[in-house]
């Protein structure tokens, strides 16, 4: 055991000490007698610990490349940026389905309510139409029910991805200073045709039909 | 013994879709009493406030889910006569085994057309 070896060679040195100076050490000569001290425990765990310190260093290092490679990958922007805004896309998808479901529905039991007033095979025919839209609009259910489960799906990487921002925070941070500013760096040129492909807008960010003329009727 | 048509029928659904779906369908068979609930408490409430025919219900809802309304009806001794169809996307074998152990009266899984409803229902209820 390391601690055995150590406390062997103290002992023996302090014997030393004790024969050349006695019980009473001078206070000019305490530092020498600790660095003698120090230079006997360094030595001993350099010889006993060079391989434990080694790996030690080596582990230090993977866990330092471990947190720069992690830093790099810039979690904190897909926890901020990416998920949540794939989450709200998912989201607008069942809203959007939702809607023009229940859209295809009014006007099926328009069609239903019209043939009330019909008979013979003509009303059969249009009456087993009407059904076969019913049937179809079910795929509403199954698409959202699906949807909801990517979307817990990506809460719960958001979730991971939050705890690993927290333990590598400090190297994220440091990992960011260094980064170029990303709407300073937009903002420094012309927008592109990729600047434009932004897909469909979430409700609140869309621009209504009224605002859109207004803003083509500015110039005029 | 004829099927009465104008029974109610508690239709249990947390997508509003799904319930418009199964109210349409249940009127193009001729059904004319048809009640909605969003969930199984929901659903649990209305049983106990008047007498309905048949349940049709789907499985994963919050927060009482289908299975638990299942439960809830077969232990109710007023109530567990009821006959109560599940419709849900829930189609792995230890749902079925599960539903059935807690007395289901029939199984649809979802997506399913009018045919299947009506067939389903008429192994339920007898011919209509």
């Amino acid at each position: 055991m390391p601690g055995d070896k150590i406390g062997s060679a103290l002992g023996h040195q302090l014997d030393e000490l004790r024969d050349r100076h006695g019980d009473t050490i001078k206070v000019s000569e305490i530092s020498g007698v600790v660095e003698s001290l120090l230079s006997t425990v360094r030595n001993e765990l350099e010889a006993a610990d060079k391989e434990l310190f080694g790996e030690l260093e080596a582990l230090a290092q993977y866990i330092q490349t471990a947190k720069t490679e992690i830093a790099a990958l810039c979690p904190d922007e897909v926890n901020k940026q990416f998920l949540p805004t794939a989450g709200d896309e998912l989201d607008a998808i069942i809203e959007a389905t939702a809607e023009a479901t229940n859209a295809i529905m009014d006007a099926t039991e328009i069609v239903e309510g019209v043939l009330d007033g019909l008979d013979g095979p003509a009303k059969e025919k249009l009456m087993e139409a009407t059904t076969k839209i019913y049937e179809a609009c079910g795929f509403q259910d199954i698409t959202g029910q699906r949807i909801t489960r990517i979307v817990q799906a990506l809460k719960e990487i958001e979730n991971k991805v939050g705890a690993l921002v927290e333990a590598f925070g400090n190297e994220i941070k440091k990992h960011e200073a260094l980064q170029p500013d990303k709407d300073e760096e937009k903002g420094g040129r012309p927008i592109d045709d990729a600047d434009l492909l932004n897909g469909p807008q979430s409700k609140k960010n869309a621009k209504s039909q009224d605002e859109i003329d207004a803003l083509l009727a500015s110039f005029d | 013994m004829a099927v009465d048509m104008g029974m109610n029928i508690l239709v249990v659904d947390d997508y509003k879709t799904m319930l418009r779906i199964l109210r349409n369908l249940l009127r193009q068979l001729n059904f004319t009493n048809i009640d909605e609930a969003t969930d199984g408490t929901m659903a649990l409430e209305k049983l106990r406030e008047k007498d309905f025919g048949l349940v049709v219900s789907d499985w994963n809802m919050e927060p009482m889910t289908g299975i638990q309304l299942l439960r809830e009806v077969r232990g109710d001794d007023k109530l567990k006569g009821i006959p109560f169809v599940m419709i849900t996307a829930e189609s792995k074998s230890e749902n079925v085994i599960a539903a059935k152990e807690a007395g289901v009266s029939n199984y649809i899984v979802k997506p399913f057309n009018a045919e299947t409803l009506k067939s389903k229902l008429v192994s339920v209820l007898g011919e209509f």
